[in-house]
């Protein structure tokens, strides 16, 4: 009899307890915070308890006293995520969501330039494409200004501001007029990529060549080729001379050296004679010895 | 050119005990601020890709094992869900994410054809396990921003984060 009574009171007291936890346990937080920036949750309640924080991008696990204040020192969330917080005393459960954002700092440029290579002056050649991410590689999804330029070694700068939409942004730019290599930056306040594009001459233009007896052979030779901006064409470009006479046809591929292509073909008296590279046509000559 | 609304229902394998089912795919008309077009071609093998992701990253999470990430994460994504994976494994907890609806738009396709960027409102189920005791299990949503790169056969995600919704 009296076992049952020990057991009666010491069940009450259970209950009691627990209903006194129900009733005291909680915890407030705000909704947000910052990625890496320290942080507390005020618990309510009495005795001991433990804290779980959920989420893809983190998860913590911490014993609480209830009551105090819990406090998180900076970098024990810094991934930017939804997050779920569930706070267990014995069967008693509290939970809340909040979300940490990035930081508005941006640390981190993701910028893909292409391409790293292409002939002068062509319009919208150059494409860029930025993301921004803060100090923990949180994007960045907030609206912000980028600023791309591009700078050629002769000085020309085209430079385009942009707002960012979900972290990226984008632009096109023409290539400038000038061979050389030219600075492509992403720039969003102190922090900068650079990627260089290799811009070089376009097609030949204005393609000239002369000729001229070189004993039984004829010598033929371009004059210096340049595309039309006036830069001179890459060495190793592919030069074509063909000649013609009654339906028989000679063709000699020639690659520039220094500037220019020379080459001799059979001197043959009223033979055609031709010039081109790629699909850029030069003069003609009729050859009279 | 405005498509019409696409709505599939992805069946998806679970070794969950809890809430196995399907979750239904919505894709809104893509609505880019890039400069390539985005071929049809391009389109389902993304959103394909990803919602296979999403399989990878269930198992990876529920089973500790980041091995799991391989096939579909790469980058950052991967590094952060690999820490969360060994948090979890040191902390002997698990999660299990049970995707209901996704609600999916892509935004962004880089003009040199290297990136796609999707927004995703998702409602899933995660229930959360401590020494295989279950200590809670939720209801949430979710707005997610994926960032997903191509690799030799498939789209794997880069970014994979939750905006504030």
């Amino acid at each position: 009899m009296r076992l049952r009574q020990l057991f009666l009171i010491i069940s009450l007291a259970v209950v009691t307890m627990q209903l006194a936890l129900a009733q005291g346990l909680n915890m407030t937080f705000p909704r947000v915070f910052k990625a890496g920036n320290s942080f507390s949750i005020q618990s309510s309640g009495n005795g001991k308890a433990t804290l779980y924080i959920i989420g893809p991008g983190q998860v913590l696990k911490r014993d609480v006293q209830l009551g105090e204040m819990i406090f998180f020192q900076s970098a024990s969330l810094s991934n930017s995520g939804h997050y779920l917080a569930v706070l267990v005393a014995g069967s008693e459960k509290k939970s809340g969501t909040f979300d940490i954002v990035p930081s508005s700092q941006p640390a981190e440029l993701s910028f893909l330039a292409k391409p790293s290579r292409l002939p002068v002056d062509l319009k919208g050649g150059i494409t860029g494409a930025v993301y921004v991410f803060d100090a923990y590689h949180n994007l960045i999804y907030t609206p912000a200004l980028v600023s791309f330029e591009l700078s050629s070694p002769g000085g020309s700068m085209q430079t385009k501001v942009l707002l960012t939409h979900d972290g990226a942004a984008w632009t096109g730019m023409d290539s400038t007029a000038l061979q050389g290599t030219d600075r492509f930056v992403a720039r969003m306040g102190d922090v900068s990529e650079t990627r260089l594009v290799q811009q070089v001459p376009g097609d030949p233009c204005g393609l000239k060549m002369s000729a001229q007896q070189s004993g039984q052979q004829i010598q033929l030779a371009t004059e210096t080729v340049y595309d039309c901006r006036g830069n001179p064409v890459t060495d190793g470009t592919i030069v074509t001379f063909t000649e013609s006479y009654h339906g028989t046809l000679w063709t000699v591929d020639v690659p520039i050296k220094r500037g220019f292509a020379e080459v001799e073909m059979p001197s043959i008296n009223g033979a055609a004679i031709s010039v081109a590279s790629g699909i850029v046509l030069g003069n003609q000559i009729e050859w009279k010895r | 050119m405005l498509k019409s609304i696409l709505i599939f229902c992805l069946a998806f394998n679970t070794v969950s005990s809890f809430g196995a089912g399907q979750a239904s795919v919505r894709v809104e008309p893509a609505n880019l601020h890039g400069s390539r077009p985005l071929q049809e071609q391009t389109e389902t093998a993304v959103i394909r890709d990803y919602m296979q992701s999403w399989e990878s990253f269930r198992a990876a999470l529920e089973q500790n094992s980041a091995l799991l990430l391989d096939q579909d994460f790469v980058g950052t994504a991967k590094e952060k869900l690999t820490d969360t994976i060994q948090q979890q494994a040191l902390l002997g907890v698990s999660t299990h994410y049970m995707d209901r609806e996704h609600d999916l738009q892509i935004v962004f396709y880089s003009p040199e054809g290297l990136s796609i960027e999707i927004v995703d409102k998702v409602q899933y189920d995660m229930q959360f396990l401590d020494k295989k005791r279950v200590i809670t299990t939720q209801r949430m949503s979710a707005r997610y921003i994926v960032i997903l790169t191509p690799s030799e056969v498939r789209w794997r995600v880069r970014v994979f984060q939750t905006v504030p919704e």
